[in-house]
């Protein structure tokens, strides 16, 4: 264990800035991102839009150390996150919700809430936690004892936030939630993403549905190949004609 | 009924159980880990070893030399793990288990030299008992209740802990889970060590039932695996219930044939069962 | 087979079969003649396990050719020439009854081996069963040919056994180079790749494999009547079983079972370990040699998966189909840990 993480569990994770600068990485010969510099403020909520196949995905898991960058800086306060394992994220206060959710099918929901409160920070406050969150989303409380691949998809990804909660985090990384959602479900997603933030949680949100995000996040980066496009306050872009002929579908 | 039959049902009752540890350790490793012990009789085996030289040549009390046998098969188990199968994670199935299979030599080789291939016995029985129309060695019900409860301690363990949880959630996930403050590698340790306690376990049980010898693992080793294969690998209910169901097979069998031939008819059974359901009995 | 290849084996061959007319110690023809024997059985079980068909239960086939040759002759008066061909299509015959369904299910991997497992020991529990007939664990012995029959009852000195034992070693590597040649080879490399594209490109698979696994047990199955016929012994636990099955599969791996001499090479080895051992330990060898054998088993696979032979290999020469079909190597060399959490 980092001594890094080891100060972070005698007390209660700070808020921090993540940034990161002229990070490149890759999967073998196939190179994803080509320097990219993004920073998220305490308490902000940003959001990263692009098209399918940009590096937005991949930008996630390098954050989460899932996969390491090939150049570049990574930093959440004062640690160095490429020198941190993964598994430690939990105790620095960063929680990531993968793309498709990733949640245990044959655990119910609940158990998937205590995987998600493993780290030994987050054990103490599983009750106080689970309560929250169900409170935050009542249909899980309601399916608390059925198992997470019996959920609709919308539960699911509510459970998989849910599930990100338990470990208390200060930084919530969100991979795609609206993906493969129906359009009224993704409203009431994005209507709890709204909530977590309200609350002080600092977000930082990839997504395709640019139209959605932009009304959710104070500020967006675009993606594209690689490469930030560009980058402004969510009024910015949403007024940009460039984006709102790629993205907003208007003309 | 007849009561010879009667009693064979009874015997191949509690023998499941003592087959059911077993299965439900190299299930567990199976399942998480995704590598086969081949050398899990042995575990197995070197455990009864354990417990005899304790109880007899150092004169320990045999509770105690249980107790002590647990912690040292657990740790055989984790070095098992960090010496040849780490190394092997993401070497084809066959490497895997082809250096598990080595270990099976290293293991019977270190009994042999160590205790010559003599057959060493407990020389603990305790009295049967009489049920109905039916006699029950009572060293065998023991056993049984035993696996049972060892059996209800490993389901506890996973259903109501964070570890146990983590444990049954990264044989569905391992990507995710670093993303859940869950290191992988300390898993596979545990796991690796919750599987050894549980041949260390099933040594303990099978000790009182059975002589030792170096080869003793080769007797109930090979239906082991089958039976956890007939479960379906990685499916510890399945594992469970098989386990019963081979019993009753040999039990039977040993009434209707000859012990030897009930195990022929156990294989012939299992053999089919791959052909029919190559997923397991007890596959949903 | 290229005339370059006849032109290179056959002087090889006709100074092996020199061998016994230089008058070598007995003792050195036994070891001999035990090598070759091995080398067959390891060959055997590498003409298929070289394409990921894993078998734990080869020794069924040694025992099954075995017991079937040694029990015509003793109860039938059967002579091996004949009871040993006879056995041998038993053990063939015996692979197809259960590789046939099991590749028609598509039972694969672990659980092709486990099938195996099984099979192998219910032969070896068998012929313990049937002691009335087999000797059970005791084992059995050929009854000794009548004076001037010997030759008819295939009881033939060292020198004989060398020759029968070369030419069935022989007759091994030659359906190795062959079935390299065969279309089968190069589907069975697809196969061991992808088994649903190799199907959906029209490689009848179940076919495929049956054909090679009937070879496999096949030459295992004439490795077991040789042995037992010049050992004049059988026994259960030498001739089926989880045992030998792995001592098999120990010699194939230790060797190289990607590459023709690989098996062989494997088969030398271990029995020069044997002898090495026995020499070494004297009356601690029982124990000392699985001990010595289970820790090479481990160390081979860590570090020289692709076995002795797979050092004496220039890497990539024409991608034969054998060493395509053999991912291990590019697997297992750079594993390092699990999936770097």
């Amino acid at each position: 264990m980092s001594a890094a993480v080891a100060a972070a569990r005698s007390a209660a994770p700070a808020a921090a800035t993540l940034e990161l600068s002229g990070i490149r990485a890759g999967y073998g010969d196939f190179q994803a991102l080509f320097g990219v510099d993004l920073r998220v403020a305490p308490g902000e909520a940003v959001g990263v839009v692009g098209p399918n196949g940009a590096g937005k995905t991949t930008l996630l898991r390098v954050i989460s150390g899932l996969l390491r960058p090939t150049a570049g800086t990574l930093r959440y306060g004062g640690h160095d996150l490429t020198a941190v394992a993964p598994h430690e994220l939990p105790a620095l206060g960063i929680a990531h919700v993968p793309e498709n959710r990733r949640l245990f099918p044959h655990l119910t929901v609940e158990e998937n809430l205590r995987v998600g409160a493993y780290a030994r920070t987050a054990r103490a406050h599983f009750a106080e936690r689970r309560d929250r969150v169900f409170s935050l989303f009542p249909r899980l409380a309601e399916r608390r004892h059925q198992l997470a691949g019996t959920l609709s998809g919308g539960e699911q990804q509510m459970c998989a936030i849910g599930r990100a909660l338990m470990s208390g985090p200060r930084l919530l990384l969100l991979d795609e939630p609206s993906a493969g959602l129906a359009p009224i479900v993704v409203q009431q997603v994005f209507a709890l993403v709204r909530r977590i933030r309200e609350e002080g949680l600092t977000v930082l949100i990839v997504e395709q549905n640019v139209a959605q995000v932009l009304r959710v996040v104070d500020r967006a980066y675009v993606l594209e190949t690689g490469r930030i496009a560009a980058a402004g306050s969510s009024a910015a872009l949403a007024a940009d004609p460039a984006i709102r002929r790629s993205y907003l579908g208007m003309h | 009924m007849d009561p010879f039959l009667l009693e064979a049902l009874v015997n191949g009752v509690l023998l499941g159980g003592v087959f059911a540890l077993p299965v439900l350790g190299l299930n567990l490793v199976f399942g998480v880990v995704d590598v086969i012990w081949l050398c899990y009789a042995e575990l197995v085996m070197v455990g009864m070893y354990a417990v005899w030289f304790l109880y007899t040549q150092a004169g320990w009390p045999l509770p105690l030399a249980f107790a002590a046998c647990l912690p040292f098969v657990a740790a055989l188990g984790v070095l098992l793990h960090v010496l040849v199968v780490r190394p092997l994670l993401r070497a084809p199935p066959i490497n895997q288990v082809l250096a598990t299979g080595g270990v099976l030599f290293v293991l019977q080789g270190v009994a042999t030299l160590v205790f010559s291939t003599d057959f060493r016995s407990l020389g603990v029985e305790m009295p049967p008992m009489e049920v109905g129309e039916v006699f029950v060695s009572g060293t065998k019900l023991a056993a049984f209740l035993a696996a049972l409860a060892g059996a209800a301690a490993l389901w506890a363990f996973l259903k109501f802990t964070y570890v146990g949880t983590a444990i049954r959630a990264i044989a569905r996930d391992r990507e995710v889970m670093p993303l859940m403050g869950v290191d992988p590698r300390r898993i596979y340790l545990i796991t690796s060590a919750v599987g050894g306690t549980l041949a260390g376990f099933a040594a303990c049980l099978l000790v009182v039932q059975l002589d030792v010898h170096p080869f003793v693992g080769l007797s109930f080793g090979p239906i082991t695996f089958m039976i956890c294969v007939m479960g379906g690998l990685g499916n510890m209910l399945g594992g469970f219930l098989a386990a019963f169901l081979m019993g009753l097979i040999v039990s039977v069998g040993g009434f209707w044939w000859n012990t030897e031939m009930s195990y022929v008819v156990a294989f012939v059974f299992f053999i089919a069962v791959m052909f029919l359901r190559p997923q397991g009995l007890f596959a949903r | 087979m290229t005339a370059r290849e006849i032109l290179l084996a056959l002087p090889v061959l006709a100074a092996l079969a020199c061998l016994p007319l230089l008058g070598p110690p007995d003792y050195f023809m036994h070891l001999a003649i035990t090598a070759l024997l091995i080398a067959l059985a390891c060959t055997g079980w590498a003409l298929m396990g070289r394409f990921g068909l894993v078998s734990f239960g080869h020794g069924a086939f040694l025992g099954i050719a075995a017991y079937s040759m040694a029990l015509l002759w003793n109860l039938a008066g059967l002579t091996p020439w004949i009871g040993l061909p006879l056995g041998v299509a038993l053990a063939a015959l015996a692979a197809a009854l259960l590789g046939w369904p099991a590749f028609r299910l598509r039972v694969v991997g672990h659980y092709f081996a486990l099938v195996t497992l099984a099979a192998g020991e219910i032969v070896r529990i068998l012929v313990t069963a049937t002691r009335s007939v087999t000797g059970g664990s005791l084992g059995m012995t050929p009854n000794q040919a009548p004076p001037g029959e010997a030759l008819a009852a295939m009881q033939l000195g060292k020198a004989g056994f060398w020759w029968l034992a070369l030419l069935a070693w022989a007759g091994g590597l030659l359906a190795w180079r062959l079935l390299d040649r065969s279309m089968t080879s190069k589907a069975l490399a697809a196969v061991a790749e992808d088994e649903d594209a190799a199907a959906s490109i029209g490689i009848r698979v179940a076919r495929e494999k049956l054909k090679v696994t009937l070879l496999s047990a096949a030459f295992a199955g004439l490795a077991g009547g040789l042995m037992a016929q010049y050992r004049m012994y059988l026994n259960p636990e030498t001739l089926a079983g989880l045992g030998i099955s792995l001592q098999i599969v120990f010699g194939a791996l230790a060797g190289g079972m990607y590459s023709l001499i690989g098996p062989t090479i494997g088969a030398l080895f271990t029995i020069g370990l044997d002898e090495t051992l026995r020499v070494a330990f004297g009356t601690q060898f029982i124990g000392a040699a699985p001990l010595i054998y289970g820790l090479l088993l481990v160390l081979f696979v860590l570090f020289l998966p692709r076995g002795i032979a797979g050092l004496l290999e220039r890497r990539p020469r024409r991608a034969p189909a054998a060493a395509r079909a053999a991912p291990a190597e590019a697997a297992a060399v750079p594993a390092a840990d699990p999936p770097r959490a």
